[in-house]
């Protein structure tokens, strides 16, 4: 097994929080014990998948829109570099500031200085990836500002000092009682007879913000998408709280990937059906807003743009793995993801949960030895294929997937027996029929295992990969027959 | 990579990054592939005709915008008077550039935003009222225009809490690709699909957090089948 991972990586750990603290089969096995958990995780990816499938089906070009997409990012990445630079000319041409960042300190040290600069102590933010990955809110807390995060989800992840655990519903662990919950104790003028009904707590989200909004001065978003061609910037979005930090502010910061470039504007023409339909589920989100630059009479007048690396590079040097960067992160990995569903994201450490941020996380950070909690991710599945189906941009997560387990091998400095078996088990899982010996090996453990755990399991070396997990009992049937039951077809 | 050239003293962050990204670049492979378009780049039915009407119609109701079909333009000021009056709206903000003859039966008071009203006066009003430059009847979108003068700059169809825009059946097309083909991407631009809405409370769809939570879509043009 080859790893494409031939380019050197950043020495030191900058990276803000990708590399989580514990590995994930430790985290995992928490979140597992968790049935309010898993109920929550359950019932939400139940609804979206169902609503995915039915706005997929309507559109009778969808498998051309994914080879398009799929395209496009492909052909960025490979004029990545030349693509910034025009990037940076349009958007400099159009009054706006671009900054650039090799990482996560860096990213943030730009942003606290310029906000220093404005002189305010509160900023409002609309949720972005990019700030969650550098942990920009700590570094601005600890120079003194208050960031205020205003999606929804993520307000309720600030203020139960929470971590995030989907892309798109930061809070999807939470369901509305536990979100009522939060409500009433964390914000001072809310209405103490508050139900769990949704509209309502919309509603409270609203008028507690409200104020904040109209008085902004300073705002920070992430991008979904950035045209080279144009310095146009999109931020797709659904409650509006986006656009009052794009628009009422005097000063916009956008902090984005450096991946989240494309070509030209009519590109937004296969990214605005496929993100929508398969992120929420809807044909269209309430709300996009671009803007290039400065428009004087309308938005701020002040806008910068922090074009982050933060190991995308590492990333780029992989001719297959850079299809990580392709993600436009609608989350429709995560929902279809039967080892998501139960794990949920916290399970993965790194903000960039489930199937994709299996792949990303470790080829961000790279691994750094045995012991790199990064090195357990790429198993965090169960290969079933389902990510691939759903991905929009047609990302070959299970591929990459076996990549890195053989990365997460190479990383060690002398290879172990259990190097050596788990590059076998990587091999037997990159080819079905192989994968579906080990599984049959995992029903014979089954019937051996007494102490209700797997102690050896026959077949190509999996047995010290099971046994570093200490793998539960399997159940008489595998995942993928279970898969293969309960979903029927892919969605 | 970067960094061991003997005469490099400092190296810009700019100068870093991208070295980074060429080698890697490089590394990964440099062959931009030929992008697959093989998808439908324009509709079922072409711009302006009954049956895009009829599908803006149905795709706006169903992500709970109020639709207002009229049959030509001289209907508008009517139907807007009647929106504003059973809202009980007292006062509205227009757009400098908006029709006059869109707001000839209107009792409401209008507030044009000429010069710019201030984020306090904007929150004042009762609603706002602007056309559209484009809209997609396969997705139930409205794309605003903040250079366009009769939608104006981004905030004053923000702020207020009740947008009633006027969308007339020449500017409305079936596909995404035909809608975003016709907008300048230079200009601030707002798709709107239905009233601000969210997901975030266990993945379902709930009308009505920041944005205007109330929105009413005035239709002009004819419809295929009489009404
Ligand atoms: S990998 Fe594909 S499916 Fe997963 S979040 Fe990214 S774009 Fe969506």
């Amino acid at each position: 097994m080859t790893t494409d991972l031939g380019m050197p990586t950043v020495a030191s750990d900058p990276y803000g929080h990708l590399r989580g603290s514990e590995s994930f089969p430790v985290a995992a096995r928490r979140s597992l014990a968790d049935t309010q958990l898993r109920q929550n995780l359950g019932h939400a990816t139940r609804t979206i998948r169902a609503k995915r499938a039915g706005v997929v089906a309507e559109v009778d070009d969808w498998e051309e829109l994914r080879r398009a997409g799929e395209g496009v990012k492909a052909d960025v990445m490979a004029r990545l570099p030349e693509l910034l630079v025009q990037f940076e000319e349009a958007v400099t041409a159009r009054g706006g500031v671009v900054h650039w960042a090799r990482d996560a300190v860096e990213a943030n040290r730009i942003v606290v200085d310029l906000v220093r600069g404005t002189g305010v102590e509160e900023v409002v933010k609309v949720k972005s990836m990019a700030t969650q990955e550098t942990g920009l809110n700590e570094a601005l807390g600890e120079a003194g500002i208050a960031a205020l995060e205003t999606d929804l989800a993520e307000l309720i992840v600030q203020l139960s000092d929470d971590r995030p655990s989907h892309f798109l519903v930061p809070a999807i662990h939470r369901n509305r009682s536990e979100i009522r919950d939060i409500f009433l104790r964390e914000m001072p003028d809310v209405d103490p007879e508050l139900t769990d009904e949704p509209r309502l707590l919309a509603m409270a989200a609203r008028a507690h913000l409200r104020r904040k909004f109209l008085s902004a001065r300073v705002g920070i978003s992430g991008a979904n998408f950035a045209v080279a061609d144009t310095g146009t910037i999109s931020v797709v979005e659904s409650e509006g709280n986006g656009r009052m930090c794009l628009t009422l502010p005097d000063t916009l910061i956008t902090v984005m990937g450096v991946e989240k470039i494309v070509p030209t504007w009519s590109d937004l023409e296969v990214f605005l059906q496929l993100l929508p339909r398969s992120s929420t589920g809807e044909r269209m989100n309430p709300y996009t807003s671009t803007w290039s630059g400065v428009t004087p009479g309308d938005g701020p007048q002040t806008f910068h743009v922090v074009l982050l690396d933060n190991g995308r590079s590492n990333v780029l040097a992989s001719p297959d793995g850079r299809q990580a960067l392709h993600c436009i992160r609608c989350s429709a990995c995560l929902n279809v993801c039967p080892v998501y569903e139960r794990a949920g994201g916290h399970a993965y450490g790194s903000v960039y949960p489930g199937p994709i941020g299996a792949v990303l996380t470790p080829q961000l950070t790279g691994i750094r030895g045995t012991d790199d909690v990064s090195a357990s991710l790429p198993y965090a599945s169960t290969l079933c294929g389902a990510c691939f189906d759903a991905c929009p941009v047609r990302i070959d997560i299970p591929h990459l997937l076996v990549q890195q387990r053989a990365a997460a091998v190479d990383a060690h400095t002398r290879p172990t027996t259990q190097d050596v078996a788990m590059r076998a088990a990587a091999a037997a899982m990159s080819s079905p029929g192989r994968f579906s010996l080990v599984e049959r090996a995992l029903k014979l453990g089954r019937l051996i295992g007494r102490s209700g755990r797997i102690r050896s399991v026959p077949g190509p070396g999996a047995a010290a990969w099971f046994g570093a997990r200490d793998m539960p009992t399997p159940p008489a049937e595998t995942f993928r027959q279970w898969w293969a039951r309960t979903r029927g077809p892919s969605s | 990579m970067v960094g061991a050239h003997p005469r490099a003293v400092v190296v810009s962050s700019r100068d870093e990054v991208l070295a980074r990204l060429r080698a890697a670049r490089d590394a990964g492979g440099a062959t931009a592939p030929e992008v697959p378009r093989e998808y439908r780049r324009t509709g079922t039915a072409p711009p302006g005709s009954p049956e895009v009407v009829d599908r803006l119609t149905e795709t706006l109701t169903d992500y709970k915008a109020t639709v207002h079909r009229v049959a030509d333009e001289d209907d508008v000021s009517a139907t807007i008077a009647d929106i504003l009056e059973s809202a009980g709206v007292t006062t509205f903000v227009a757009p400098p550039g908006l029709p006059a003859r869109w707001l000839g039966e209107v009792t409401a008071r209008v507030r044009p935003d000429e010069p710019p009203l201030s984020v306090a006066k904007l929150d004042a009003v009762d609603a706002v009222v602007t056309g559209a430059a484009v809209a997609i009847a396969d997705t139930g979108t409205f794309v605003l225009d903040a250079l366009a003068p009769d939608q104006g700059r981004r905030a004053i169809s923000l702020v207020p809490d009740h947008h009633v825009c006027v969308v007339r059946a020449a500017d409305v097309v079936s596909s995404v690709p035909e809608g975003v083909a016709r907008l300048d991407p230079t200009h601030p631009l707002t798709f709107v699909s239905g009233p601000s809405a969210t997901s975030d409370i266990e993945l379902d769809r709930v009308e009505g957090v920041h944005g205007p939570r109330r929105l009413d879509v005035v239709l002009v043009g004819p419809s295929s089948a009489p009404e």
